[in-house]
């Protein structure tokens, strides 16, 4: 067994840091951050509100604002973090995951909550969803990259996420369990990532008519 | 990556021949549904044949319960895991799900078309939630072999 997987299960304790700082210490680790719930629940509460109140600005600043956060924070989880987590040692990854992985464990799933709904909403308000829209085929091209997306997401990379979470809340967790996971987290999130170029191409195009 | 004596020794562990291949059928199923909802969503509010999407649908359905059954019958599973990890992700994608519902019925989706959909949003809000919660418990201790460990303590 080699030092990292040592320390990873507990088997002995980390080694201090060179600046002669105290040894790491695992963090307590919460799944889902509740003090963020009352945030989401105020985004989801305003999304209802905007799509039945037929606010377009709303609807539009939900849009932008979602797409803009989803698209960079999967641009740059994918092919910046993503590698960067790759090369840590598997203590390391693990100090990184426990403070990183919560956050996008409510993070993620309002901002595609908040994009789909209100765009949906503002295709149908502006006819975009129509056949007989010029455009109608990049609207269909992007639910197919969305569709490709959310199946990658929901299916390996979220699922990665929570397991490596529950992983890390054991008293001994498996640094092997847990780097097999975070490989996943990390491919799926640059492949989730390199397709949102295809969707900045889609919505472009759509923009500019 | 090559798994320790202790995950190889485990029950569900990674690379443990005896796991079914749970997480590709949910990504199958959820592919489908996907689908489906791609299908239908190129077409609204235009007219559109429902036979290709409630074909998607049945087959989504079908590859669920064959999940769900390959699950029930795996071996030292985690269950209490399972349980308590599924229900609270089936309540946050039952309220996904519920604001996908909601926008349907407040652009008047046509009936059938919307019960289509809804039965797309039944599948989706169990599927997920299985693959989460069966990933997360394949990798913890299962409850026969913690009840072992608790009556040796």
């Amino acid at each position: 067994m080699d030092m990292t997987a040592a320390v990873a299960q507990g088997v002995v304790a980390p080694p201090g840091r060179e600046d002669g700082e105290a040894p790491l210490t695992r963090p307590r680790i919460s799944v889902v951050p509740v003090r963020g719930i009352p945030i989401v629940a105020i985004v989801l509460v305003l999304l209802v509100v905007s799509i039945a109140g037929n606010w377009l600005w709303a609807l539009d600043f939900f849009h932008v604002v979602g797409g803009g956060l989803w698209t960079a924070i999967d641009l740059f989880v994918g092919l910046v973090v993503g590698p960067i987590i790759g090369r840590m040692s598997i203590p390391a990854r693990m100090e990184f995951s426990s403070r990183f992985m919560p956050k996008m464990v409510l993070l993620m799933p309002t901002l595609v909550t908040m994009t789909l709904g209100s765009g949906f909403q503002l295709a149908r308000h502006l006819g975009n969803l129509s056949s007989s829209y010029p455009h109608h085929a990049w609207v269909v091209a992007s639910f197919i990259v969305v569709g490709v997306m959310a199946v990658i997401a929901l299916g390996l990379l979220e699922p990665a996420n929570i397991a490596v979470l529950f992983e890390m809340r054991k008293p001994q967790p498996d640094g092997q369990v847990i780097g097999r996971l975070m490989q996943r987290f990390i491919y799926t999130a640059g492949i989730t990532g390199v397709m949102q170029i295809a969707t900045l191409v889609i919505m472009t195009r759509l923009a500019t008519g | 990556m090559s798994d320790s004596p202790r995950a190889r020794a485990r029950p569900g562990a990674p690379g443990d021949p005896s796991l079914p291949p749970v997480t590709e059928i949910a990504i199958a199923t959820l592919a489908l549904i996907v689908a489906g909802g791609i299908y239908l969503a190129a077409h609204i509010p235009q007219p559109v044949a429902l036979g290709p999407a409630i074909g998607l649908l049945a087959a989504a359905a079908v590859l669920l319960c064959v999940n769900a059954v390959l699950v029930s019958r795996i071996r030292g599973f985690a269950r209490t895991t399972f349980v308590k990890v599924g229900s609270w992700t089936v309540l946050a994608y039952v309220v996904i799900a519920g604001m996908l519902e909601y926008v349907f019925v407040y652009d008047h989706t046509p009936g059938r078309v919307l019960a289509v959909l809804s039965g797309m949003l039944v599948v989706f809000s169990l599927d997920v939630p299985l693959v989460l919660a069966y990933t997360v418990a394949r990798y913890q201790v299962g409850d026969r072999t913690a009840a072992v460990e608790h009556a040796r303590r």
